[in-house]
């Protein structure tokens, strides 16, 4: 298992997590390398099927990450977001899929420091867990 | 030798039923057989399927199969129909979406089969029995139940738990006249359930939910938006042409006519429409809002679960055997 390395698909906000991944980057901050981070205009603009079509694509984890309570550049946007991912986070657990593989964040554009140790945490969690398909599945089907 | 179109209803794993959607055609199932030559029909009339294998190649107009695929012999019969027929149209949501049977993609064949014959005397049931030289086959049940697409190439789809003999005749009449929509569609309107809603005057500017409530907690009221009542209406994320029916009983829409054409999941689409009109802001309040929805994949995937993105519950690592 040591050679696997999970892939995390990473949807973040473009007015503040976004930001501050860009900030931990300008500051040379080091970081695990295992996210893919998809930039959309607004957590609630995370629709519930990017993040169901990415695990089912092969990623090992997905985590979204928006503008805190009361920050959202659309107002509500963010409270939307939080909603969805508490039903779509009772799906996937019904669907047999650990809790630490989807996670939510609210990281502001000062936060370069939080994308770090979020990342870093998420990736050390989903390494433990090892990845969300082992090996091909051996299904009775004709 | 006749020559009007033939047509074949078969099903697989349904509850009948789609077959009942053809009979309710009532005497209009005379003017469907003054049209069609019927040749294949397992719940009406007595073919056989080696009359089947007998026809030649393409000879069948089209196939109406109902049913989701979930055993070796069903996936035989979908080949089997797929090579004799011009058209093959999925009739009805098991064989679009894998409708209610589908949901058994929540189990698979080892824990199925432990919780139905498990402990029993005689075990579980086996695909062969040798009886003095003889031999008896059963169909292999699959760990995962399949839509009709996921296993043949399908031409059309005629969506519903039922679908409405309306639908039904409107497809037949499209065939006959050779008038049918380009390929891969399915043969309803593109639209919302919201769209045709009886009640869809009474839908607020704005709805906030506090908690979602079941038909049994309150009384409904004939009139008002059933969204607006705070029950799980899933209209807003359902193709129309159903006619509501349900809505009409007074009951909220549970989704079986899937998708319209601009969605992939059906059941991620009307959770996040549902769930993103919620009152609740807070993590602690939205956890208990949602404790009225005690089961989510029950509650949105109802009719679709086979062909949701992720079709089925992540399986055990240990390999099963056939």
């Amino acid at each position: 298992m040591s050679e696997f390395e999970p892939k995390i698909v990473a949807f973040f906000c473009n007015w503040c997590t976004y930001l501050a991944a860009d900030l931990a980057g300008t500051s040379r901050m080091k970081y695990a390398p295992n996210t893919r981070v998809i930039r959309v205009m607004c957590s609630g603009r995370v629709d519930p099927q990017f993040i169901l079509e990415a695990f089912a694509r092969g990623a090992d984890g997905v985590l979204i990450g928006g503008c805190h309570p009361n920050d959202c550049h659309y107002q509500e946007g963010n409270y939307k977001a939080l909603r969805r991912f508490y039903a779509l986070k009772e799906i996937v657990r019904q669907m047999g899929i650990e809790d630490e593989r989807l996670r939510l964040e609210w990281i502001s554009a000062a936060e370069g420091e939080r994308v770090k140790i979020v990342v870093n945490d998420m990736v050390g969690k989903i390494r433990a867990l090892g990845p969300l398909r082992p090996k091909p599945q051996q299904e009775v089907t004709a | 030798m006749s020559t009007k179109p033939k047509v074949a209803f078969y099903w697989c794993a349904a509850c009948g039923g789609c077959e009942e959607a053809v009979v309710d055609l009532a005497e209009g199932i005379l003017d469907v057989a003054a049209a069609v030559d019927i040749v294949l029909w397992p719940v009406a009339m007595d073919f056989k399927r080696q009359d089947v294998e007998a026809m030649a190649d393409g000879s069948i107009a089209a196939t109406f199969l109902n049913g989701a695929i979930r055993s070796d012999e069903q996936e035989e019969m979908a080949h089997l129909l797929r090579r004799k027929s011009q058209l093959m149209i999925a009739f009805g949501a098991c064989a679009q979406l894998g409708g209610i049977p589908g949901l058994a993609n929540m189990w698979d064949r080892n824990s199925l089969m432990e919780r139905i014959y498990g402990g029993g005397e005689g075990g579980e049931p086996r695909t062969t029995h040798q009886d003095n030289g003889r031999s008896v086959h059963l169909p292999l049940l699959y760990d995962t139940v399949k839509t009709l697409a996921q296993v043949v190439e399908v031409d059309y789809t005629v969506p519903g738990c039922p679908p409405t003999p309306a639908l039904l005749n409107d497809a037949v009449a499209a065939l006959v006249a050779g008038k049918l929509p380009p390929k891969g569609a399915v043969l309803a309107p593109d639209r919302a359930l919201c769209d045709e809603c009886p009640r869809k005057e009474s839908k607020p500017e704005k709805l906030s939910i506090a908690e979602f409530k079941r038909p049994h907690q309150i009384l409904i009221d004939h009139e008002q938006c059933l969204l607006a009542q705070g029950l799980m209406c899933l209209g807003a994320a359902t193709r129309a042409s159903c006619g509501a029916r349900c809505i009409h009983g007074n009951m909220p829409c549970t989704g079986c006519f899937g998708p319209t054409s601009r969605v992939r999941d059906f059941g991620a689409k009307a959770m996040s429409a549902l769930t993103s009109l919620m009152e609740a802001k807070e993590d602690k309040a939205i956890l208990e809002a949602l404790k009225s929805v005690p089961d989510p994949i029950g509650t949105f995937y109802r009719y679709s679960l086979p062909a949701s993105l992720l079709a089925r519950k992540r399986m055990e690592e240990t390999p099963n055997a056939g």
